[in-house]
């Protein structure tokens, strides 16, 4: 079922910045704000955000992670690190990786 | 969809296919609204929602989507459950995580145990927190963690205190007030032990699902946790799934912030959230199994509607089996899914499911 309600409805998780739009949804920020927010930090359009093929160009240039790996890549917290620095907002597990390597 | 003279193609509450004329199809949709109208005073429809909506259930596509630009974040209550355990699949939950971020692309995911209640996490909890650590590490979509308030166990047999399920038919009215009172306290201070381990942990969120299953003191437990936590830890996200469109009165007289929880249809338990200090609030409206797709998912989209009129924060829709017009079916059928999914988005305004 959750297949089926992604597709239909869904943003596309890190395929384009479903991930993105997500963090600032459960943080309080109602749908059409976190689209305008996400895609203003990313200098793209709102109707990119769901685009596969521009989102894939975009995460790759800013190497937050993609669907597909590849060497040298950021993935798991590497690009979450540059996600929070993007976004302007503190993930949790970013802040508890930084102290642990003293860079809090 | 399939189509006979005048007859859709359609579903019943259980998934059942049923073909229902156009008309039919309308007066259910009439009717559901009707039934949300009725019971939790919510706000009607307008003539084009009640259109679009006709629209949605007699298109012919087997499946459908919301158009482009319309999209809505998903996430997923009892998240690793599904994969990993009723599916089946030899994978741990770290696994099904990736699985979800990598091959079905979600936007975000639940880690979770099996026995998907807060009380029952308490002696495992430090191995919930290890394996939600390495995930993080490994996981660029958001995760939370997520588990049930879930008051009935608090009782005996299984804890304890007096079930005021016996007491009540017996006329015991304050020994069975007072066991919920007492329950609630102790179940509060469980999820606050239980979310702050997963805050430390480095959880981007904490999803309290099924909140008010056993009556208000399971909501007020809930709501009381959240408040503690969302101060405590700001950068921790809350969500909050309901139960039910409405708070069962099993105490009926049980307040929070000055508000009294029995009663409280989703308008106003989406208030009842926001002042929890939830950043996200999940609507339920559970599904009549004998009546129409087109029923249920009118009354679902009416109240989803209403709720997202007076929110303050983002509504998730509630559409898993059995909710939010989803078919009451383990499998429910992908035609009856995908409609849910565009009809909650696009006439509920949902934020998300």
């Amino acid at each position: 079922m959750g297949i089926s309600h992604e597709l239909a409805a869904g943003m596309g998780g890190i395929r384009t910045a479903g991930d993105l739009v997500a963090r600032m949804v459960l943080k309080g920020m109602k749908l059409k704000d976190a689209k305008e927010y996400v895609a203003n930090k990313l200098g793209c359009s709102v109707m990119d955000l769901t685009d596969s093929a521009m989102m894939k160009e975009i995460r790759e240039s800013l190497d937050i992670g993609t669907t597909l790996d590849r060497k040298h890549a950021a993935t798991g917290i590497m690009a979450k690190m540059k996600i929070a620095e993007l976004l302007d907002i503190r993930i949790p597990s970013v802040e508890i990786f930084k102290k642990k390597i003293g860079k809090a | 969809m399939d189509k006979r003279d005048d007859l859709f193609f359609t579903r019943l509450g259980d998934g059942a296919a049923v073909y229902m004329s156009k008309t039919q199809i309308r007066e259910d949709v009439l009717a559901g609204m009707e039934d949300a109208i009725d019971r939790g005073k919510a706000t009607p429809l307008t003539t084009e929602d009640v259109d679009k909506l006709v629209e949605i259930l007699t298109m012919a596509e087997k499946n459908v989507s919301v158009e482009r630009g319309n999209e809505g974040i998903c996430t997923f209550d009892a998240g690793t459950l599904k994969l990993t355990v009723r599916a089946g699949l030899p994978i741990d939950r770290g696994t099904a995580c990736l699985i979800h971020e990598r091959a079905i692309c979600s936007d975000t995911m639940e880690l979770c145990n099996t026995d998907y209640s807060y009380k029952a996490l308490k002696n495992i909890i430090q191995e919930e927190a290890m394996a939600m650590e390495q995930v993080q590490q490994d996981c660029i979509i958001p995760i939370l963690y997520g588990a049930m308030p879930n008051l009935g166990l608090y009782t005996k047999p299984d804890g304890p205190f007096e079930n005021w399920a016996e007491l009540l038919p017996n006329g015991r009215i304050a020994e069975a007030l007072e066991a919920q009172e007492d329950a609630a306290e102790q179940c509060k201070k469980d999820m606050i032990y239980i979310g702050s381990i997963m805050a430390e942990a480095g959880a981007c969120g904490l999803q309290f699902d099924t909140v008010g299953a056993s009556g208000d003191a399971d909501a007020l437990a809930a709501f009381e946790a959240a408040k503690v936590l969302s101060t405590k830890y700001p950068d921790m996200a809350i969500t909050m799934g309901m139960a039910n469109e409405f708070h069962l009165g099993m105490h009926g007289r049980l307040k929070f912030e000055g508000e009294r929880l029995a009663g409280q249809y989703p308008a106003k338990q989406v208030k009842t959230a926001e002042a929890a200090g939830a950043g996200s609030f999940g609507v339920v409206v559970n599904t009549n199994s004998s009546k129409s797709l087109a029923w249920n998912l009118s009354r679902s989209v009416t109240y989803t509607k209403d709720t997202v009129r007076v929110a303050g924060i983002p509504v998730l829709a509630n559409a898993g089996m059995g909710v939010g017009g989803i078919p009451l079916t383990n499998t429910s059928p992908t035609d009856a899914t995908t409609r849910v999914a565009k009809a909650l988005l696009e006439i509920g305004k949902a934020d998300g499911l």
